[in-house]
């Protein structure tokens, strides 16, 4: 069988995209612009014994998968602005607890009620550090339908194997946009299953900080019977005070991600080579930031476009990297300067700059071209 | 090791003991009491999800050798409904108390009721945020204290029960932790139920709510319950002004014939197969 290309809009793409990684729960609260995915796995979900519901809100729409993933669903939930403030007491929840789960964001305007149905990209921060204490999180940043759908599939995946919430921090643009998606054969597509652990249930213990390696986490109601808290625990999964089990269990929150960064990095780039002036730009604006290298390569300006795939982790190496050549570097961003600072921290040599409109449309090539021209004056 | 006749131990996580309970907190007994239902019911530990909400009474999870899960404050049903729509042939068990489950939890609590989805909630009602330091809480009757109400309580409280009927719960019963035969057969019961269930059990937090309001000790709070609870036939022949500052005990209101929630989510899942 051929690949199948289909036209497809983004927020359908992330539910399919969820249904391919062999989603089978989704929890959700309907929010604009992003109900689109919970309509779409409302149709497709109940088909193959899955399970939808809608709840009563975004905090029980999470507690519900995290519920379900505890049992050994592959879970998703997807939300926008205000319900993604909702939804920071159980990322918190899944980060201690390490369980598993995909939350979609897709970003409107805001703060609060903000702007429903027009994009912006202003909740890069809020994604890494909305949780209260010391967490680490993996968010992914599509730019296209086709990568909204094989970056969901990705997302799965990662959350299983670093029993982690992940991330899809898409905008309303790249939510609502039409576009060809390659829908490739199922046997090409890389997709982790969840599977009960490989040692008896006398002998599982549901964390192991020290290890260096991830413990699956075995599905509830099949003889594993552990304890699992928002509590510090050590690694029989109850909770304590032992200061060396705290400090082990910060540590192994962080380091399970960072010292995993080379597998859960993905960026592209786009005529860097030789690039001294360098875009960074991610999701809907990073489509305009190329066509504003395009316009710039054409006036003789060495740009180059560097887009980080996956957010958070941020790719640190490879800004550095090319920082060495590139001194001036901006940022388009549609938020009053977010990613910046990320990049400010890492091109401590060039200058960096920012590009933030945040007026309910997109951030055009031509604005991104004439801040190009005003900065390399 | 607690030496009974019945043997609690193969129950308890012996690991995670001594409890964090003060000397004389009526949650104790609330879970020796689940534990014999439990017991009663055969049911296998491996088929038992307990999940919890923060408080004191949340704390019981911990200690009993299931599939537990202590979740955030309120949010307990939640989780049970993920792992029980996902999972149906699972028990579960829900284990809050009132600040848990009437405050911060109080609209999971009438959703999970009004879809009357197949899980039990056991709320441990000590009229008091027992954990915090015995702050005021949605079930406190008037006129009492509080660290947060120094000058008397104003607030009226939920009466659990009638919330949780006219929510849609089809089984809801209240005991205490001073009925602790009865509390046996109406958890044994709850559990039974195919339906959502809700057991209110005043129980008794001398430490943050009693010593606030003339009741210093446990065994105030146990006679208070044992005085203050009347069995529902009983409160049948009295007037509404011989039932003030008192509570209905036993089994409330149970509808057997009302859709349960996961029977109906899997006969959609049936027809969809068919078409
Ligand atoms: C979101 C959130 N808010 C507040 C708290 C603090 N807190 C912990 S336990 C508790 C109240 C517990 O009271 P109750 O539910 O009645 O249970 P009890 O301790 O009396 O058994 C509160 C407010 C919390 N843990 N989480
Ligand atoms: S504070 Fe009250 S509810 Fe909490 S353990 Fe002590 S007596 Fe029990």
């Amino acid at each position: 069988m051929a690949n199948n290309i289909k036209l497809m809009q983004g927020n359908e793409a992330i539910a399919e995209g969820a249904v391919i990684a062999g989603c089978n729960f989704f929890a959700g609260y309907p929010i604009t612009p992003s109900s689109e995915i919970s309509e779409y796995l409302s149709v497709k979900l109940p088909k193959t014994g899955g399970v939808f519901l809608q709840m009563e809100d975004e905090i029980a729409a999470l507690g519900a998968v995290l519920g379900a993933s505890l049992g050994g669903a592959k879970a998703i939930t997807a939300t926008s602005g205000p319900g993604m403030s909702l939804k920071q007491e159980h990322i918190g929840y899944a980060s201690m607890c390490e369980i598993p789960c995909v939350i979609v964001n897709v970003m409107r305007g805001g703060p609060s009620t903000g702007l429903p149905t027009l994009p912006s990209q202003s909740d890069v921060m809020q994604v890494k550090w909305g949780v209260h204490g010391d967490h680490a999180i993996i968010a992914i940043t599509p730019s296209s339908v086709n990568e909204s759908l094989y970056e969901t599939v990705r997302a799965f995946n990662l959350s299983i194997k670093y029993r982690t919430p992940v991330i899809i921090l898409t905008d309303e643009i790249i939510g609502h946009m039409r576009e060809k998606v390659i829908i490739m054969e199922k046997d090409s597509i890389e997709i982790l299953e969840i599977k009960l652990p490989s040692v008896p249930p006398e002998e599982y213990k549901p964390y192991n900080y020290l290890s260096g390696k991830v413990t699956p986490l075995a599905p509830m109601g099949e003889g594993y019977r552990y304890h699992v808290t928002g509590l510090i625990h050590g690694d029989t999964g109850f909770p304590s005070q032992k200061t060396e089990v705290i400090q082990n269990a910060q540590n192994w929150l962080i380091d399970k991600i960072y010292k995993n960064v080379a597998d859960i990095e993905k960026f592209e780039e786009f005529q860097t080579g030789d690039a001294e002036l360098l875009l960074v730009a991610y999701g809907s604006t990073s489509r305009s930031s190329r066509q504003a290298v395009m316009m710039a390569r054409a006036a003789g300006i060495k740009a180059g476009l560097f887009r980080p795939i996956t957010i958070w982790p941020f790719p640190e190496k490879q800004i550095k990297n090319l920082a060495k050549r590139a001194k001036i570097i901006l940022v388009p961003e549609m938020n009053m300067g977010q990613i910046i600072f990320e990049v400010q921290r890492c091109a401590c040599n060039s200058a960096v700059h920012g590009l933030n409109i945040v007026n309910g449309e997109p951030i055009t090539p031509d604005q991104i071209y004439d801040k190009i021209k005003e900065i390399t004056k | 090791m607690i030496k009974t006749k019945f043997d609690y131990n193969k129950y308890l996580r012996q690991n995670t003991l001594p409890h964090i309970w003060c000397p004389g907190c009526g949650d104790g007994i609330i879970l020796k009491s689940l534990i014999r239902a439990i017991d009663k019911l055969q049911i296998k530990k491996d088929d038992i999800v307990i999940a919890s909400g923060i408080g004191c009474a949340s704390r019981l999870p911990g200690y009993v050798d299931f599939n537990t899960i202590h979740t955030t404050h309120g949010r307990a049903l939640t989780f049970a409904i993920g792992i029980k729509m996902f999972k149906p042939r699972l028990k579960v068990i829900t284990i809050s108390g009132d600040g848990d489950a009437l405050a911060i939890g109080g609209n999971h609590f009438i959703h999970a009721a009004r879809r009357n989805i197949d899980i039990t909630l056991i709320v441990f009602n000590n009229y008091t945020y027992g954990m915090t330091g015995g702050q005021y809480s949605p079930t406190q009757p008037i006129g009492s204290y509080a660290t947060t109400t120094p000058y008397g309580n104003i607030e009226p409280p939920f009466d659990v029960c009638d919330l949780a009927k006219a929510a849609g719960a089809t089984w809801v019963a209240r005991s205490t932790s001073y009925h602790a035969l009865q509390l046996d057969k109406l958890i044994e019961a709850a559990i039974t139920h195919q339906g959502f269930s809700v057991l209110d059990v005043i129980t008794n937090c001398h430490i943050s709510y009693g010593r606030r309001n003339k009741m210093k000790s446990p065994v105030e709070m146990i006679t208070y319950q044992k005085e203050k609870g009347i069995p529902v036939r009983s409160a049948e022949n009295l007037k509404p002004e011989e039932l003030t500052g008192r509570f209905k005990t036993g089994l409330i209101y149970q509808k057997n014939d009302a859709p349960e929630f996961c029977a109906e989510y899997q006969k959609k899942l049936e027809l969809l197969k068919t078409k």
